[in-house]
């Protein structure tokens, strides 16, 4: 690129950047940026969010993959940690820094000081009134009303400035360095944060390290090595359903958790609402669901495959479907299964759950026979069987302790367990934010609900009085009557 | 009573408020159409609304009623199902109708706006209306993510915040519509007793400054519950998105009235499309939405 000089006088990079912050911390750049903030959310409520919707994203895929691709491209799928989002943010942030701390100062500085002086020329001003009163004690008359109002007055020699609601502009920067506050906390958050998840059988023990997750999140800056070092053991869960309707009504797991690991394991009883804490990590029940327990065995008897294999609930009812896959035997075996906690069954639908408790289960198998395809290399669903290098052999709904002979082998329905899945997260700028949030309220309260406003009185051969009140807040006249009143009448603040 | 008991009971108390509101509807209809006086020499409609005002107060009457008797329903539709009466779409509908009218009576008693009881009945009745027939379900407790003191406190305040934005929406309709009048050929007589341009501008922006700390609570406190639930505080799906863009919405009202000075028209606008993204919350995000806050059957 080849060196150009322009035409207009030459301010130099610091003016540039002098002018270009100056732009960034103006009110209406502020302003636009809050407008295009709420814009900008906007697509992420219309088109399916990868980390909540993975599904839904992946119908896009299927059904157009190159609008989808395009969409992809311009971060639609993951709007709130697109770099255009994250973009205005910031920008937000910067101007909002930019423009709320010198007010700050400013406003700092101005504490204690004294109103500013009365005007030259009252009559322009609101309100503005000749009052019939003695001139000699005007000024004393007024000047105690003022101070009984708890008006902050500037006396001089012939004339009062007061004012009155600096609380406005207090609560009003109060409330916007608590948003910058919300906006740090929430940075902290997704930078030194951390969120994952584990699906854990009833009996199962988990100790906290990555391996341990289903799967996993850190924030840019959280390492490895930080996760709180405890284990839980899932020693009970227990869900209550209305018998009517079938919703869920209470949802109680009973654990053994030892913080540190190989400390004496305390019971800890966890609840939807109610999350077991460790400083800033806390642990969540958020769903459940059952695996059924099964035996599988080769034409010797053999056992090639027991357990319980964790099913996906697919309605309110907890119908579950999940894969069961057996590849120790050859050819290598696979079932897709469904797990029907209490059976009914109808002409048009087959088997299907009336209830979401386990009273009377089934287990319908559908076996394949031929490749599981799990040494691709590439990672599988453990939910689902790769059939398209298998046979179907056969169909088959067993009752409790019921076994099916595919051929090759025999499946046995043993039993089931209950799965709870936990979420973990660590949000060490959770506080932060819930401060911001308070103090927010709370500045916004104090400004919105403060009436600033001035009065001045004049005296020179007539008494003068008249105000100004911010943001034309009404109120000011009828103070300025009841001023004039007692100017009239010689009251002030004797009684 | 027993709770089934109770449910009925309110379900009848909601069917008495549908038939309170209609009359009051039709008491603000007579009371502005009732008025019209001969047509003059200008040919213009002239109205008399103290003719009418018996009508008037009947229809302020009614609507004191059926606050009451909507407050019973409210309240027994809570005691039947032994919790706050807002756990599903026909709850927030029934307790936002009360809280719709609620602002209006404080209005009223403060501020003397009877002429938004015609515009306050007919939005009572379809609100009413739609949820008894479209959006009712059986009374029943809460699922288990749902019960939190926090949401009692964060819908509560969501729904007084709707209500109160309903109100200065319409006030900021009836300020264009009377701009328009003044700017072509006059108020017309029927109108005579709103207040002026200038008292709707200042009515409808104390109504936003009044709750919009109410409404940043709400969202607030949602994120509390979330955190409690989820254990996110906040993970923008569609509701909570819509939440913030409202919030945002408003914020602007305010700063382009504190700050660049906006007035009448431009502000009378700004705060219609704040309230409507409000109302696009409620109903396209709680009907057709996907999301974590989609689980309480409507
Ligand atoms: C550079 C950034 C900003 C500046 C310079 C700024 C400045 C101001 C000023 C001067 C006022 C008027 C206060 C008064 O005179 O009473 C105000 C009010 C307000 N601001 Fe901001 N603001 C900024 C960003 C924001 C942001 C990001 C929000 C968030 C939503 C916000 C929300 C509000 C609200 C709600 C009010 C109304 C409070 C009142 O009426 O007193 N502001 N702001």
């Amino acid at each position: 690129m080849s060196e150009k000089k322009s035409s207009a006088p030459d301010i130099g990079l610091i003016g540039v950047m002098r002018w270009a912050w100056r732009q960034l911390t103006s009110m209406r750049t502020a302003l636009i940026l809050l407008m295009l903030l709420g814009v900008a959310a906007i697509p992420g409520s219309l088109f399916p969010q990868r980390n909540q919707n993975p599904q839904r994203v992946d119908s896009y895929f299927t059904s157009d993959p190159t609008l989808a691709k395009w969409m992809d491209r311009l971060h639609l799928f993951n709007v709130y940690a697109s770099p255009w989002f994250s973009a205005i943010y910031l920008l937000l942030f910067i101007s909002l820094i930019g423009c709320v701390l010198p007010r700050t100062f400013h406003h700092l500085a101005a504490i204690g000081k004294q109103p500013p002086l009365t005007p030259r020329n009252l009559d322009r001003m609101e309100g503005y009134r000749l009052v019939a009163a003695n001139s000699e004690v005007a000024i004393e008359v007024a000047s105690k009303w003022l101070k009984r109002h708890r008006f902050r007055v500037r006396v001089t020699e012939n004339s009062i400035s007061a004012e009155k609601g600096y609380g406005r502009e207090t609560g009003n920067l109060l409330f916007h360095l608590s948003l910058i506050l919300i906006l740090v906390g929430v940075a902290l958050g997704s930078l030194f944060g951390m969120k994952g998840e584990a699906i854990l059988n009833v009996g199962d023990r988990f100790i906290n390290t990555p391996t341990s997750y289903d799967n996993i999140n850190y924030g840019k800056f959280q390492g490895q090595g930080s996760l709180v070092p405890f284990s839980l053991t899932v020693t009970n869960f227990v869900a209550t359903y209305d018998p009517s309707t079938s919703q869920p009504r209470n949802y109680v797991l009973t654990t053994q958790i030892a913080n540190p690991i190989g400390t004496t394991p305390k019971l800890v009883v966890i609840k939807v609402n109610k999350p077991w804490t460790a400083g800033s990590t806390k642990l969540y029940l958020q769903a459940n669901g059952y695996s059924p327990i099964v035996t599988v065995r080769d034409k010797t008897g053999h056992i090639t495959f027991q357990g319980p294999v964790i099913f996906l609930p697919q309605d309110a009812n907890l119908s579950s479907l999940g894969a069961i896959k057996i590849p120790d035997m050859t050819p290598q075996i696979g079932f897709i299964a469904s797990f029907i906690p209490t059976a009914g069954s109808s002409a048009a639908r087959g088997i299907f759950s009336t209830y979401p408790e386990v009273l009377d289960p089934r287990l319908v198998l559908s076996a394949w026979q031929g490749n599981l395809g799990l040494d691709t290399g590439n990672p599988q669903s453990v939910y689902s069987l790769n059939t398209s290098k298998m046979a179907k052999i056969g169909l088959k709904a067993l009752t409790l302790g019921g076994t099916y002979d595919f051929g090759v082998g025999t499946i046995t329905f043993d039993g089931w367990k209950a799965w709870v899945n936990v979420q973990i997260v660590d949000d060490p700028g959770k506080l932060y934010a819930l401060y911001g949030a308070i103090f927010a309220i709370l500045g916004l309260l104090i400004s919105l609900f403060t009436r600033q406003r001035r009065i001045w009185v004049k005296v020179g051969n007539d008494v003068e009085i008249a105000g100004l009140a911010k943001n034309g807040i009404p109120g000011l006249e009828e103070e300025l009557l009841a001023l004039a009143q007692a100017l009239e009448e010689n009251k002030g603040g004797s009684e | 009573m027993t709770s089934t008991n109770l449910a009925y009971f309110s379900n009848g108390a909601i069917y008495a408020c549908l038939a309170i509101f209609t009359i009051a509807f039709f008491a603000h209809t007579y009371e502005v159409s009732w008025s019209v006086k001969n047509v003059e020499g200008d040919g213009r409609t002239q109205f008399d609304l103290n003719k009418t005002a018996r009508a008037g107060r009947i229809g302020t009457a009614m609507i004191l009623l059926g606050f009451l008797i909507l407050a019973i329903a409210d309240l027994t539709r809570g005691l039947s199902a032994h919790r706050v009466p807002w756990g599903n779409m026909y709850e927030f509908s029934i307790t936002g109708a009360l809280m719709l009218t609620g602002a209006y009576l404080f209005a009223y008693f403060k501020f003397k706006v009877r002429w938004l009881g015609l515009p306050v009945s007919i939005s009572v009745l379809l609100t009413l209306g739609t949820a008894i027939t479209v959006l009712y379900r059986a009374s029943a407790p809460l699922v288990p993510a749902l019960k939190s003191p926090w949401l009692a406190i964060h819908v509560l305040a969501a729904i007084i915040s709707g209500g109160v934005f309903l109100i200065a929406n319409l006030v900021a309709a009836t300020y264009l519509l009377m701009e328009r009048y003044e700017k072509r050929s006059g108020r017309p007589q029927w109108a005579a007793k709103i207040p002026s341009l200038e008292s709707l501008d200042q009515l409808s922006y104390r109504l936003i400054a009044f709750v919009f700390p109410l409404w940043t609570f709400a969202v607030i406190a949602g994120a509390i519950w979330a955190e409690s639930a989820w254990g996110k505080y906040w993970s923008w799906d569609p509701k909570e998105t819509w939440a913030f863009i409202t919030w945002v919405a408003y914020a602007a009202y305010l700063h382009a009235r504190v700050t660049v000075g906006w007035r009448g028209k431009r502000a009378a606008w700004l705060c219609i499309f704040a309230g409507s993204t409000f109302l696009f919350n409620y109903i396209w995000v709680n009907i057709w939405g996907t999301g974590l806050h989609t689980y309480s059957g409507l």
